[in-house]
């Protein structure tokens, strides 16, 4: 316990868990909009995040984004922004279709549903982790090298943007990776909350989520809702698989694992089921998390979030804002 | 998959209506065959690339694995994916008390981690116990990976990452040896020079290991059955089944919830002592959050709430990685999409227990005298 290096270095800290807080946030609303919609913990949304991780790797390294400087950095980016979103919506769709729809089909109990997200959850990031195995049965060990050699190693983000420190805030120095995450993840969230509020689609969600049944007697087509619900999430996943790859700078298979379970925490720190509490939790446990760091020592990091977790779960379980989609106009 | 079941179900219930004797017969006979496995090594189900001997100690460790993971799932309802925790738990106690801190005998090791794993239970299931059952199952799987974190961190008392080695056998008490069998095609020859001896812990020999994790199998199997037919099954059953329901007709549901998950933690610190003594060698990379994601597939292609479904699955899993060794790397992939595949098709498992396939049946017979509500129409 060493209350010194929180207090020295509290701006950084603040900023830096905000960055990290924002990736959080992203990938909680995906768990607080199907949650809303279903009532269904997608346990499989770390690995949409995955799968939009690498999809932006593998684009920018087909482009040859490694080569941009200038203003083809920001283009670069755009088409990773892009790249992942898309591949995030469309896994977050197959996800719906094979592994959940069947089961609503049937009526299952919740903790039936979890076991087939559990299961797709596994399948999906075995199956990134072994992606060398199709080319090795039919004879191209070299096909691909850049892409599926290695499968369990990590693989870097191709695109170098030079670190910038723009201005200060305290003793910190602000970069420019910095802005970007929460610059971008700032405006994702605006605008997912003016669509949810705002549009006729939104609104079709907001009423799912009240009420079903009333829902769909009111002419509110529900599977599409559903589906629209994990496209959103997924793209969210997308862009924050984007600004991980930014901050953190590589991806590997299981790297959605552990951030998938810290964006649940953070949807339940805000109220799971609460568009705007997943920000607030979001933000929450990425500083939370430096916070811990500075007082107990990096290794601890993991930890922090895991015990938040089962703390708010004993004193709070619906969260700081409550749990609702429909009820709290979220 | 219907003929199947109604085959097996023929079994079952002809082997219910033989008398007393030879249920018993049966029994003895069926015990004595799975404890020879090894030396009858039968063709078709030995294993060529691994050592049987070891393959057999782990499927009869994961096989009581599955019965304390059975408790919890299949008998009190309560989705726990992180059990790897208490397994984990189980092991370091003995590294740390056998070998790292301490070097007690093993024998006292043992009873030590179970103790151990059931405070832990204790202390993990007393605040979460009480959140819903698909929150308690995210927390869960938090504690488990807090464990192995703690695990790699907390140098002091684990060695970190390096892992605790030298970790103490069983006493060897050598009483007779007995060779095994060879098979050539279908002809078997006793080879004398290949022999396991009764009780001689060793590395180069996995039997021993094989015939005490078995012991512990019956021994937990035994008050398993004991249990689950007592005012504690019953009580487990209705919390269950409607948890509210069970606690109007007077049964303190927390407490019992909280004895399942204690008592399945006990049976996991149990395997994962048994784990380590066998390992002599244990670090945190063997309790990764992968396993506990092994074991809930055991339990829920087994049958939540059958014993025999989830100690068949437990061992059909362990060995099938071990016997077609192409399915080694893709295993968790193939576990991943089995788990999916039975939660959309099957989610009773392949064996459900009778009580389930009953409740099904007399809801198919009528299920238009029941409306939604639960009352009967008049």
């Amino acid at each position: 316990m060493d209350f010194s290096l929180l207090f020295s270095h509290f701006p950084e800290l603040t900023i830096t868990g905000l960055a990290y807080g924002a990736i959080y946030a992203l990938i909680a609303l995906g768990y607080t909009l199907v949650y809303g919609v279903l009532r269904l913990i997608n346990f499989a949304h770390s690995e949409v995040f995955m799968y939009g991780a690498f999809a932006a790797v593998w684009v920018l390294m087909a482009l040859g984004g490694g080569k941009a400087s200038g203003l083809g950095i920001a283009g670069y980016l755009l088409i990773a922004f892009l790249s992942a979103m898309t591949v995030s919506a469309l896994i977050a769709l197959l996800l719906e279709r094979v592994a959940y729809r069947p089961l609503r089909k049937r009526n299952s109990p919740p903790l039936i549903a979890l076991i087939s997200a559990i299961g797709a959850s596994f399948a999906l990031s075995e199956a990134m982790g072994l992606r060398d195995k199709p080319f090795k049965w039919f004879g191209q060990e070299n096909a691909f090298q850049d892409y599926v050699g290695r499968p369990r190693e990590a693989s870097p983000f191709p695109l170098k943007i030079d670190v910038v420190r723009l201005f200060s805030i305290g003793n910190y120095q602000v970069s420019n990776i910095d802005l970007i995450v929460l610059g971008a993840a700032i405006v994702m969230m605006i605008v997912l909350d003016q669509f949810v509020n705002r549009s006729r689609l939104g609104r079709g969600i907001r009423a799912v989520a009240q009420d079903p049944e009333a829902a769909a007697l009111m002419g509110v087509n529900r599977d599409r809702v559903i589906r629209l619900t994990f496209v959103l999430g997924g793209a969210m996943a997308g862009a924050a698989a984007v600004m991980y790859l930014l901050k953190v700078g590589q991806v590997r298979y299981n790297s959605g694992f552990l951030l998938g379970v810290k964006a649940f925490t953070a949807a339940v720190l805000g109220g799971i089921g609460n568009l705007r509490g997943a920000l607030l939790g979001g933000f929450i446990l990425g500083v939370a998390e430096n916070y811990g760091q500075a007082v107990f020592g990096g290794e601890w990091r993991d930890v922090v979030a895991f015990t938040l977790l089962v703390v708010i779960l004993l004193f709070r379980p619906t969260g700081l804002l409550g749990e609702s989609l429909g009820k709290a106009r979220a | 998959m219907n003929q199947v079941r109604s085959f097996l179900g023929g079994v079952a219930d002809r082997f219910r209506a033989l008398p007393r004797w030879a249920k018993i017969v049966f029994a003895v006979a069926l015990t004595v065959f799975v404890y020879l496995l090894p030396i009858i090594n039968p063709p078709f189900i030995t294993t060529q690339d691994s050592d049987f001997g070891a393959v057999l100690f782990l499927c009869a460790l994961y096989a009581l694995v599955a019965i304390g993971l059975n408790i919890v799932i299949g008998y009190a309802g309560l989705l726990d994916l992180g059990y790897i925790g208490f397994f984990a738990i189980g092991a370091y106690t003995v590294g740390v008390l056998g070998s790292q801190h301490a070097k007690l005998p093993l024998l006292l090791c043992i009873p030590l981690a179970m103790v151990v794993t059931l405070i832990s239970g204790v202390i993990l299931g007393a605040p979460t116990l009480r959140v819903r059952g698909d929150y308690l199952a995210i927390v869960t799987l938090g504690f488990g990976e807090i464990v192995r974190l703690i695990l790699v961190n907390a140098d002091g008392l684990t060695n970190g990452s390096r892992g605790i080695s030298s970790i103490p056998s069983p006493p060897s008490v050598e009483l007779f040896s007995i060779p095994k069998l060879e098979w050539n095609g279908l002809v078997a020859t006793l080879n004398l020079d290949n022999t396991s001896t009764a009780f001689k812990f060793s590395v180069t020999d996995s039997v021993p290991y094989y015939w005490l994790a078995l012991t512990f199998v019956l021994i937990v199997l035994f008050l398993d059955w004991r249990m689950q037919n007592s005012r504690v099954g019953r009580a487990w059953e209705a919390t269950r089944e409607d948890e509210d329901a069970a606690e109007l007709m007077g049964v303190p549901t927390f407490r019992f919830k909280l004895l399942a998950f204690a008592t399945g933690a006990a049976i996991g610190g149990l395997s994962g002592a048994l784990f380590a003594t066998k390992q002599q060698f244990i670090n945190p990379d063997n309790f990764t959050i992968l396993y506990s994601v092994l074991f809930v597939a055991m339990v829920v292609v087994g049958g939540q709430g059958n014993r025999w479904g989830v100690i068949v699955a437990a061992a059909l899993l362990t060995w099938a990685p071990e016997k077609f060794r192409f399915l080694a790397d893709a295993r968790f992939l193939l576990f991943g999409i089995l788990l999916m595949v039975l939660a959309i098709f099957r989610p009773q498992g392949l064996i459900p227990p009778r009580r389930t396939v009953r409740a099904k049946h007399a809801d198919e017979q009528a299920p238009d005298t029941i409306d939604a509500e639960g009352v009967a129409r008049a």
